[in-house]
């Protein structure tokens, strides 16, 4: 967060409303939060102001070449998605797999886990 | 290959397709106690789109928690192995008649005829290509619809190319944006004629926003530039008849061009069989248990209207199954149905009419989509005798889908039914 006054706006997706919320700053400090049409929504400015958090899907490769689809086990920062990308690119995993069996840990130093999304024999 | 025609076999529910729909449809059926139910697809593994649909915001409704598409997929996988349904894969149908009989084909069997007393149509959609068809310039490579890219990335691991233009804001556009971005592309700018995206809020902020990617509203692509591989694009504002503005015109490089210009239903089969198509959906014309305008044929998921969230296409498919068990009950009776309609501010709604009486279900699900974004309205839902009910929706969009459901009681005796949308708020343009 820069650490002068400003204002941003946030689109809400928590549901279809899809609220334009505007997130007042200054300094480092969240000072006011309009436009959300309840708490959820302010909630959900604040973590996207602060720390905007991401589930990472993407494939790896299994050892005879075919794609294994797979996702972070929670999300991670916005900002280390690229760097889990990176991370991942170079794994190969070894058939059978089941779904949600864990192939990486810690990715891009988060502390979680990319499980895969479906089984391949 | 050699083919060798086979006796007929008979059969008491066929399902054409095993995406989520036809998977679904398969499910429910055998829990009501159809005991031989058979799914054919021509694909290697049953799944559908979902196999390639590898990012999440899939079953929130259905299961609660937000899935990928595979995740999905296995769930009704694992339900319908478990179940007894038979899933007969790498086979194509390639006819449908009106009294049931299906040919279809695969390497192993050769041509296989089955008579079927009940079929449900779970065939899915492809995309539409037109948006390009309408530019001028060379054909060079290097020019995919958006699921075609989906499936190079997700599923045989390559990339369609470095620098991207995607023509169209649908979902499959934006997702692929993210896609090819964390891969390592550069995707210069997402270009769409409407004031308005096609694509859900979510997948604008998450796909676009997330990215730095423009979203570039009322332009489109003019000319396509190269020879042997994309170039270049031309793109253009347009002006309120959709016509480009010339003095606009600006040349974006970029190697790859992405069509994300929507879905249409695959109805070639049902043509076969002479069923009735709504022109508005591009799908069947169905009534309240999804049965299509031939006794005894279903239809239920992308093959029968567009969709955009996973979960309707399960609900639906519950629904034809439902249906098609009432109708092996019943034998076929013959029922009237009474005419549902779209009044103003909707493009259609389904089903297109129903026989309150006959309802497998005390309530009736309806599905409807919007012809125009607006910021509230007013659902109205009306019989030859007024209004019979009347609710308020906020944020509607043409490509989310609204979906109402009505009681038996509600609708008892009525000789028509009609919908209608009338804002309350000033219209919103989301996304820009
Ligand atoms: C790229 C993309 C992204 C999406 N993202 C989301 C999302 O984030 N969240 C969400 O909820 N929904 C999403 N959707 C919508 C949802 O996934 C689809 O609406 C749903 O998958 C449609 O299911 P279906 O079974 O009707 O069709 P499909 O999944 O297309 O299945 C149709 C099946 O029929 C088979 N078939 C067709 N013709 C024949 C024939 N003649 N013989 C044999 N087999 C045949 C095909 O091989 C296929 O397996 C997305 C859709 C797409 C395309
Ligand atoms: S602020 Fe509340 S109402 Fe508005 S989009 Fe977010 S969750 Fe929905």
């Amino acid at each position: 967060m820069s650490a002068a006054n400003e204002e941003r706006t946030v689109t809400c997706i928590v549901c279809p409303s899809g609220c334009r919320i505007k997130v007042g700053i200054e300094g480092s400090e969240i000072v006011r939060i309009s436009g959300n049409q309840c708490k959820r929504g302010a909630d959900y400015a604040r973590a996207e102001v602060t720390q905007p958090m991401r589930v990472l899907t993407t494939t790896v490769r299994l050892e005879d070449g075919r794609l294994l689809p797979v996702k972070t086990a929670s999300p991670i920062p916005k900002v280390l998605l690229f760097d889990a990308v990176k991370e991942l690119s170079g794994v190969r995993v070894k058939a059978p797999v089941k779904i949600g069996q864990v192939i990486y840990s810690n990715v891009a130093g988060t502390g979680v886990d990319v499980v895969t999304t479906r089984s391949w024999n | 290959m050699r083919l060798v025609v086979l006796p007929v076999q008979n059969r008491e529910l066929v399902i054409i397709g095993g995406g989520p729909a036809g998977l679904s449809a398969a499910v429910e059926a055998r829990r009501l106690g159809i005991k031989d139910v058979l799914v054919i697809d021509r694909e290697s593994e049953p799944g559908g789109i979902l196999k390639q649909c590898i990012h999440t915001g899939f079953g929130l409704h259905v299961f609660k928690e937000e899935l990928t598409g595979p995740e999905y997929a296995e769930r009704f996988i694992e339900q319908a192995e478990n179940l007894g349904v038979e899933i007969m894969l790498n086979t194509m149908v390639i006819e449908l008649t009106a009294d049931r009989r299906i040919v279809a084909v695969n390497s192993r069997e050769g041509l296989i005829e089955i008579q079927a007393k009940a079929v449900i149509l779970a065939m899915g959609c492809r995309e539409r290509t037109r948006g390009a068809i309408n530019i001028p310039g060379f054909r060079p490579a290097g020019i995919f619809t958006a699921g075609t890219a989906q499936r190079f990335v997700n599923i045989e691991g390559y990339m369609p190319g470095r620098e991207i233009v995607i023509l169209g804001s649908g979902d499959i556009g934006l997702i692929m944006a993210r896609r090819l971005t964390l891969e390592g592309a550069k995707v210069r700018c997402v270009v769409e004629i409407m004031p308005y995206s096609n694509g859900l809020t979510r997948n604008i902020v998450q796909c676009l926003e997330d990215y730095g990617i423009p979203l570039l509203l009322k332009h489109t692509v003019v000319n396509i530039h190269g020879r042997k591989r994309v170039e270049g694009v031309t793109i253009a504002e347009v002006d309120d008849d959709m016509k480009p503005i010339m003095e606009t015109a600006k040349f974006v490089p970029c190697d790859t061009l992405l069509l994300s210009v929507g879905l249409i239903p695959e109805n070639e089969l049902s043509r076969l069989a002479d069923i009735e198509i709504d022109e508005v959906t591009g799908g069947p014309v169905v009534n309240q248990r999804m049965e299509t305008s031939v006794p005894g044929i279903f239809a239920c998921g992308n093959v029968l209207h567009v969709h955009d969230l996973v979960d309707y296409v399960t609900q639906e498919a519950v629904s034809a199954a439902r249906g098609a068990a009432s109708y092996l009950a019943d034998g076929g009776k013959k029922y009237k149905h009474i005419p549902v309609s779209p009044g103003n501010g909707l493009r259609y709604v389904l089903p297109q009419r129903i026989n309150v009486d006959a309802m497998p279900e005390e309530r009736q699900n309806f599905f409807m989509r919007s012809v125009r974004p607006m910021a509230k309205a007013r659902l109205f839902v009306e019989s030859e005798r007024g209004v019979i009910k009347s609710s308020v929706l906020r944020y509607v969009k043409p490509s989310e889908m609204i979906s109402i459901q009505l009681d038996r009681d509600e609708m008892r005796g009525i000789k028509m039914l009609n919908f209608s949308l009338r804002e309350e708020g000033d219209s919103v343009e989301r996304g820009e």
